[in-house]
C-alpha cells in the first residue's frame, strides 16, 4: 500500500481525537507521547548517523529555560523566547560541535564530551539560583486568562494536543527531508569511513555541523514546549545525564534507524511508566528505572533495532523467500 | 598580600584531585584494555558505598573488613558486568557497548532507590580535622589523597613488573597478535574488569569517609570522572593522572572564588577549550 496514503489516514485519525470526548488523563498521555517523539525525533535525527550524544538534555534544558525565563522576567512572548533558545542553542551546538568534528572526535570521545555538555547546563541552571529556582525548578508565569496565543499558553488540553500534533508532525517531516537529502549519503558515509568520505568530496565537519545543529534546534523547540504544558520545570527533568540517557533509551528501544521508531520508543516508555505507576502506585521509588535499565541492556544485546526495527526486518524477510524461491522451480 | 584561604582551597584541590585520579585510573585501565567505556562506572563506586555503610553500620564489621568485602565485591560486579553484559555486543557497534552500560547505570541507579530509599545515609565515621596554621583539612581527604598515590604505584608496578601486567598491557596495544602469542584475551579482559571494579571499590571506600552515600551519588562523580578521562586522552593513564590534578583545581579555586557549580562550569569551559588544543588528550602521540 501507498505510504502517503496510510500517512494521510493516520495524520487524519489523530486529528479527529481530540473530538472523541476522551478524559484529560487520555489526552494528557497522547500530548506526552507527541512532545517526547518530537524530542525523541530530534534526538535520532543525528543519532542514526553514529553520532550518539548523551547531553541532548542540554538542548533540551536551554529550550525550556531561556524561553520561559525570557518570558517570566521580561514578559517577552515564547514566539520570540523560542528562537532566540534555539539560536543559543545552536551556538552552543557549534562551539561543542566544530572541535569535535574538526578534530575526529567521534564515538566514545564524542559521547563523553556531550555527556559533559548536558551537565554543565544542569549545574549552570542550579548555579543561576537567583534567576531560575534552582534545584527548586520554576513555574511559567501563566497569563489571567489561561489561555493566550500571544504566550503560547492554552488552558484547553485540545489545542495543544493539535500544538503539539502539528510540531511532532514538523519533526517528522524534517526526519523524512533528512532522509532524502544529500545530507544523509555525506553522512552515512562518514559514520562508516571518514577518510573515504572526505576522499570523494564530502566536507565531514560541515556535514556533522548541520546534523548537529538542526537536531539541537529542534530539541530545544521540543524542551520549550514542554515547559510551555508542563508550566513547570527543574533543572532534573530538562538537564543533565538521567534525561539525555532517557532520550537515548526510548529511541533505541522504540528503533533508531526508522522515522517512527522515536515516536513508538515514547510510546512504550510512556505506557511502560503509566502501567508501573498504576499497578504499583507512587510509593514504590525506582521501579520504573529499574525495569527501563534492564530492559535497555536486553535491548541493545538481542534487539539492536529496536521495535519498529525488529518488525520491519520480521516484514522483510517474509517477503523476501517468495521471489529467492522462485527461479529454484 | 597572602590569601590563606586561597591557599587551603589550593591545597584541597590538590587532595580532590587524588581521589578523582584514583576514580579515573580504573576507568582508564578497562577503557585502554577492552576499548569499552563503562559509564556505570561511578555506580560501581555507589555500590561500594553501599556495601561499606551496610557491612559497618548494619553488621558491624570492622571497617577493615568492611572495606575489604567492599573492594572483593565491587572487582566481581566488575567481572559480572563484563562478562553478561560488555562480551555479548563485544564485536557490535563501540557505541553499543558504551550504551550497554548507560542502561546498567539506570538499573544500578534505580534498582539502590528501590533497595535503599532515597535517603542520605552516612557512615557515622568523626574522622579528624588536621589544623596547619589557619588552614584545616580534612583527615579523610588526605587519607584519600595517599591511598590514590599509593594505588596508582601499585597499579603501575603490577602493569610493569609483573607477567599478567606485561600481558595486559601487550593487548591494549595489539588486540590482533597478542591471541597469536597465546595469551588468551577473554581472560585478561575479565581480569582487567576485576581490576577496574576493584579501583571502584577502593574509590568507594574513600568517598564513603567524606560523603553520605544516596542512590544519585554516581551522577556527582560520573561526569567529573569522564571528562578527566577525556582530557587526559581516554585509556592514558599518566594523562588521566595529571588531568584530575588540574580539574581538581578548577574545581576547588573556582568553587571558592564563585560557587561550587561554577567550579565545575569553569572547568568544563577549560575542557573545550582544552579540546581546540589537544582534542585527543594532553599526552597524545
Amino acid at each position: 500500500m501507498n505510504t502517503r496514503i496510510l500517512g494521510g489516514i493516520g495524520i487524519a485519525a489523530l486529528a479527529v481525537v481530540p473530538l472523541l470526548g476522551l478524559g484529560n488523563y487520555h489526552l494528557h498521555i497522547l500530548i506526552t507521547v507527541l512532545i517526547w517523539g518530537f524530542v525523541y525525533t530530534s534526538w535520532s535525527i543525528m543519532g542514526r548517523f553514529g553520532m550518539v550524544s548523551l547531553g541532548h538534555g542540554a538542548f533540551l534544558g536551554v529550550g525550556a529555560y531561556v524561553a520561559t525565563m525570557l518570558w517570566n522576567t521580561m514578559g517577552l512572548s515564547p514566539w520570540v523566547g523560542i528562537p532566540v533558545a534555539m539560536l543559543v542553542s545552536m551556538a552552543m551546538a557549534l562551539l561543542v560541535g566544530y572541535p569535535c568534528f574538526r578534530f575526529r572526535i567521534v564515538g566514545h570521545y564524542f559521547a563523553l564530551v556531550t555527556l559533559a555538555l548536558g551537565e554543565v547546563v544542569r549545574l549552570t541552571i542550579v548555579g543561576l539560583r537567583d534567576q531560575t529556582g534552582g534545584s527548586l525548578g520554576m513555574t511559567v508565569t501563566g497569563v489571567p486568562e489561561g489561555t493566550s496565543l500571544l504566550a503560547l499558553q492554552f488552558g484547553d488540553r485540545s489545542t495543544f494536543f493539535y500544538v503539539a500534533l502539528l510540531v511532532w508532525l514538523g519533526g517528522l517531516v524534517i526526519w523524512r527531508l533528512v532522509d532524502r537529502s544529500m545530507l544523509r549519503y555525506a553522512l552515512e558515509a562518514s559514520s562508516e569511513d571518514e577518510d573515504a568520505a572526505a576522499s570523494v568530496g564530502v566536507n565531514v565537519t560541515r556535514a556533522k555541523l548541520m546534523i548537529l545543529m538542526i537536531s539541537a534546534a529542534m530539541t530545544t523547540l521540543g524542551g520549550a514546549l514542554y515547559a510551555q504544558y508542563q508550566m513547570y520545570i527543574n533543572p532534573e527533568t530538562v538537564s543533565g545525564i538521567a534525561i539525555s540517557l532517557q532520550i537515548v533509551f526510548a529511541v533505541i528501544a522504540g528503533g533508531l534507524f526508522t522515522q517512527l521508531g522515536p515516536t513508538v520508543g515514547a510510546v512504550f516508555t510512556l505506557l511502560l511508566a503509566e502501567t508501573l505507576r498504576v499497578t504499583f502506585g507512587h510509593d514504590i521509588h525506582g521501579l520504573d528505572g529499574t525495569i527501563y535499565g534492564l530492559l535497555l541492556v536486553l535491548f541493545i544485546i538481542y534487539m539492536p533495532k529496536g521495535i519498529t526495527g525488529s518488525i520491519m526486518a520480521g516484514l522483510t524477510r517474509r517477503r523476501r523467500p517468495t521471489p529467492a524461491a522462485a527461479p529454484a522451480e | 598580600m597572602f590569601d590563606s584561604f586561597l591557599l587551603e582551597s589550593i591545597i584541597n584541590g590538590l587532595l580532590l584531585g587524588g581521589v578523582l585520579a584514583l576514580l579515573a585510573l580504573g576507568l582508564n585501565l578497562v577503557f585502554g584494555v577492552i576499548d569499552v567505556v563503562w559509564i556505570c562506572y561511578a555506580e560501581l563506586v555507589m555500590v561500594g558505598m553501599y556495601a561499606i555503610f551496610f557491612l559497618y553500620v548494619y553488621y558491624e564489621v570492622p571497617l577493615a573488613g568492611a572495606i575489604a568485602a567492599a573492594v572483593l565485591g565491587v572487582a566481581l560486579l566488575g567481572m559480572i558486568l563484563h562478562r553478561f553484559v560488555i562480551e555479548p555486543v563485544l564485536g557490535t557497534a563501540p557505541i553499543n557497548q558504551l550504551l550497554v552500560t548507560g542502561g546498567v547505570l539506570f538499573f544500578l541507579q534505580a534498582a539502590a532507590t528501590l533497595a535503599f530509599g532515597i535517603e542520605f545515609r552516612n557512615i557515622g565515621i568523626r574522622m579528624p580535622v588536621v589544623e596547619f596554621g589557619d588552614m584545616f583539612f580534612s583527615f579523610a581527604r588526605i587519607l584519600a589523597f595517599a591511598t590514590a598515590l599509593v594505588g596508582v604505584l601499585l597499579l603501575w608496578l603490577f602493569l610493569t613488573r609483573t607477567y599478567l601486567g606485561t600481558a595486559i598491557r601487550a593487548i591494549s596495544q595489539d588486540r590482533e597478535i597478542m591471541p597469536l602469542m597465546g595469551v588468551d584475551p577473554r581472560r585478561i579482559y575479565l581480569i582487567t574488569s576485576a581490576i577496574g571494579g576493584g579501583m571502584a571499590g577502593v574509590a568507594a571506600s574513600l568517598l564513603v569517609l567524606q560523603y553520605d552515600v544516596h542512590p544519585a551519588i554516581g551522577l556527582s562523580f560520573g561526569p567529573i570522572t569522564f571528562m578527566v578521562c577525556v582530557m587526559g586522552g581516554l585509556g592514558n593513564m599518566l594523562g588521566g593522572f595529571v588531568a584530575a590534578f588540574i580539574f581538581a583545581q578548577f574545581i576547588s579555586v573556582g568553587g571558592y572564588l564563585f560557587q561550587i557549580e561554577w567550579g565545575y562550569v569553569i572547568a568544563f569551559c577549560f575542557f573545550i577549550a582544552m579540546m581546540f588544543v589537544r582534542p585527543k588528550g594532553l599526552f597524545s602521540r
